[in-house]
């Protein structure tokens, strides 16, 4: 046996080939590599030199970025604003908890992608942890100052939103899927009427509705908070689409499953806790990280009903600055470069589960 | 009797209608308390008030004196007009985009690649507030606005010339609709034609003669028009021409952008799923790239594109409620201006959702009727 010939061939004739097969095939693919690299070439370089050559770095004083207007982007605003756009107007001595609820958030949601933690139980305590210790850091009380939530703001408070958005949707979204496949009539209906009522409205609308409407149909004097309201119109809106993928998990289980917890003598819940729904679950992993991204991009929409999250502190930073008030897009870059982290890593880790679980027989 | 099934069946159901039903009858108690308290008339009469304010875009005649009732229809509309626009942008560049990421190009394949990627993961609100920030800050005031021939671009958006309303456009607009309706029942007698005999007329070349033909001629009987209202600066704005404003091109824009990179992936997946023994077979028929995917692989990829298609349009529709940020009168903006002067949140906010919801179902209706028609037939 010999080895294959192009293992012999030197580097330069091996790129050669390369270049050959994957760009120069034909005459129009070669068309093609000539018009793509042009464009790449002159966006790029354009770019580069707005972003990086001309660009003012670090700390510097409008003056200097406004001499540089249109040619080099003034990255200096990030520098001047940065605590605003990530915290908002929490109080600034106090900061450091917003910083520390941020850490915990981000561990929460590495700590459910390994799956040393993938059991019920443990996620559960891990979420709720996680959570109860990041409201204690942002409200205070016991022992920290206690800060109102209309101080609260930034990115912990889009965290947050997605954060609980989808650990209080779960149980509800689990409720709905099994009531869509219950056999009794009335739970059906009701299942069904409310999933498809929610996913067939914006979540805007679901926002409004808890910012403007809410209080009507409360009692007089009773209110809750602005930023409770929202949670809990998210909690709401992402329960529809969890019972969606939940169902689709329910579906894909043999009816022997159920027809052995039957044989066993298992109750209904007994089947669904012991039977069904860890393994149906399971099957849903990929799908549930992917609305949880989905759930993370839409919690800026509550920059709509005057909630300070992210987006909202970003946007307030630099548009309220009448000194800097140009510079937005790199305020909003940096914005989209914060959103653009968390959700790639998170796409790409569905991804790579979708590929391992697909393999991985035991699951 | 606890230990029949059926009765304790009937005894949970009885149990949670009576449980939503005190909730909702809770919750009607408080609103019609509050609303009787702050002096609010509840019911459907404010629709037919003077609305008041003027409404920037419409499609259909609207002025400040008209009833909130055609406030509403004039968002709707733009809401069906902007969602219809981005819908056909987005699924041409999605399909080219999705297409590319199967090139056999290297340089390509990655470019639609980090397209995709950059897009998806960053919220569409953003993307929204970045393009309209550059459409209405970066670009020229309206003294200095880029002249690209008889058009011109600015802070206002952008002004072209068009045409002044005559009976002959509107003769040449007939035309090509009875040339869609022409073509349609010609690929229709074509198809049933090569059923029965084997062989067929070609359906492209009629198709666009009469494409062409029509128009012209009912523009040539209607007094051929050739009068184009050309925009002319003047102090504020532009007068003359047509002015597509910044808002409607951040939205379009972004709407499309944003759902393209989605609908890559869906026709990437749906190419995927199509065996390659069906590509072989083709190139195996002396078939070129092109017409491989054209005649082969796209039919059957279609099949599977459909469902998660439908989805994307919906989001699409739902997604144009974002208008709202940025100031195009789509129908939340309407209603929310709505309900900011009258007060009847109620009624403004269930008649939104009614209609979205409304919107949703009519789309997966029709999306469900054409998935129902290219099903696979089989044996």
């Amino acid at each position: 046996m010999h080895p294959p010939a192009t293992a012999h061939r030197p580097f330069a004739a091996r790129s050669l080939d390369w270049l050959r097969e994957n760009l120069f095939s034909t005459p129009a693919n070669a068309l093609i590599t000539l018009i793509t690299l042009a464009l790449l070439l002159w966006a790029g370089s354009s770019f580069v030199s707005w972003a990086v050559l001309h660009a003012v770095w670090g700390r510097a004083d409008v003056a200097t970025c406004n001499a540089l207007f249109g040619q080099g982007a003034c990255w200096a605003v990030i520098a001047d604003k940065w605590r605003h756009m990530l915290f908002g107007i929490y109080p600034q001595g106090e900061q450091w908890r917003s910083a520390l609820a941020v850490v915990i958030f981000c561990a929460i949601i590495v700590l459910s992608a390994m799956r040393a933690f993938w059991h019920v139980w443990r996620l559960l305590a891990l979420w709720l942890s996680g959570s109860l210790l990041c409201a204690w850091l942002l409200a205070g009380g016991f022992a920290l100052t206690p800060v109102p939530t209309a101080l609260w703001g930034g990115l912990p408070i889009t965290l947050m939103l997605a954060v609980f958005g989808t650990l209080f949707a779960f149980p509800l979204g689990i409720l709905l899927a099994l009531g869509r496949r219950s056999a009794l009539p009335i739970v059906r209906a009701a299942s069904i009427v409310y999933i498809e009522l929610v996913r067939g409205v914006p979540l805007i609308t679901v926002l409004f509705m808890a910012s403007i409407m809410f209080a009507l149909f409360l009692p007089e004097g009773v209110s809750f908070d602005k930023l409770l309201r929202a949670q809990v119109a998210i909690v709401l809106f992402n329960a529809a689409y969890i019972a969606e993928i939940v169902r689709a998990g329910l579906q894909a289980l043999p009816r022997g499953q159920y027809e052995a917890a039957d044989a066993l003598g298992l109750g209904y819940w007994q089947t669904q806790l012991l039977v069904i729904l860890p393994q149906a679950l399971k099957i849903t992993i990929p799908a549930q990280v992917n609305s949880f991204i989905d759930n993370f991009k839409d919690t800026s929409l509550v920059i709509i009903v005057s909630i300070f999250d992210f987006l909202y502190a970003v946007r307030q930073a630099v548009i309220s600055d009448l000194d800097w008030r140009h510079y937005f897009v790199e305020g909003y870059l940096f914005a989209m470069a914060v959103y653009w982290l968390f959700c790639y890593a998170m796409s790409h880790y569905s991804q790579w589960l979708e590929k391992h679980l697909s393999r991985d027989h035991r699951l | 009797m606890w230990s029949s099934e059926r009765f304790r069946n009937i005894v949970y159901q009885i149990a949670l209608l009576s449980l939503v039903g005190a909730l909702i009858g809770y919750a009607a108690y408080n609103l019609v308390h509050n609303l009787e308290s702050r002096a609010i008339a509840i019911g459907f009469s404010y629709l037919g008030q003077e609305a008041g304010f003027d409404v920037s875009e419409k499609l259909i005649d609207y002025e400040p004196t008209h009833s909130y009732a055609r406030a509403f229809v004039v968002g709707l509309l733009n809401t069906l007009f902007v969602s219809a626009v981005a819908i056909v942008a987005a699924s041409v560049l999605g399909l080219v985009v999705g297409i590319g990421r199967l090139s056999p190009n290297w340089l390509l394949r990655k470019l639609a690649g980090a397209y995709v990627e950059s897009v998806r993961n960053v919220p569409l609100i953003l993307q929204l507030l970045l393009w309209y920030g550059v459409l209405t800050e970066l670009l020229p005031p309206v003294a200095e606005a880029i002249v690209l021939g008889s058009a011109f671009l600015s802070q206002r958006g952008i002004s072209l010339p068009w045409p002044t309303p005559h009976a002959g456009w509107w003769a040449a607009l007939l035309g090509l609709f009875l040339a869609v309706l022409f073509a349609f029942l010609w690929a229709r007698a074509v198809r049933r034609r090569r059923e029965r005999a084997g062989r067929a007329p070609a359906v492209l070349w009629p198709s666009l003669a009469a494409g062409v033909v029509l128009p012209l001629a009912g523009w040539a009987v209607f007094g051929a028009p050739s009068e184009l209202s050309t925009p002319a600066m003047t102090g504020f704005g532009f007068e003359g021409g047509k002015t597509v404003s910044p808002e409607f091109i951040a939205l379009f824009l972004g709407l499309s952008v944003y759902t393209a990179a989605f609908i890559a992936e869906i026709v990437r997946g749906g190419i995927l799923s199509v065996s390659r023994g069906q590509s072989d077979a083709a190139e195996a028929l002396g078939l070129s790239r092109g017409q491989r995917l054209r005649l082969v692989i796209l039919p059957q990829a279609l099949r599977v594109m459909i469902p998660p298609l439908t989805s994307q349009y919906l989001n699409l529709t739902k997604n144009s409620s974002l208008a709202v940020a940025i100031g195009y009168p789509d129908l939340v903006s309407i209603s929310n201006t709505t309900l900011n002067q009258t007060g009847q949140a109620i009624e403004a906010i269930t008649l939104m959702m009614a209609v979205y919801l409304a919107v949703s179902l009519a789309i997966s209706g029709l999306m469900n009727w054409y998935n129902h028609r290219v099903r696979l037939v089989e044996r």
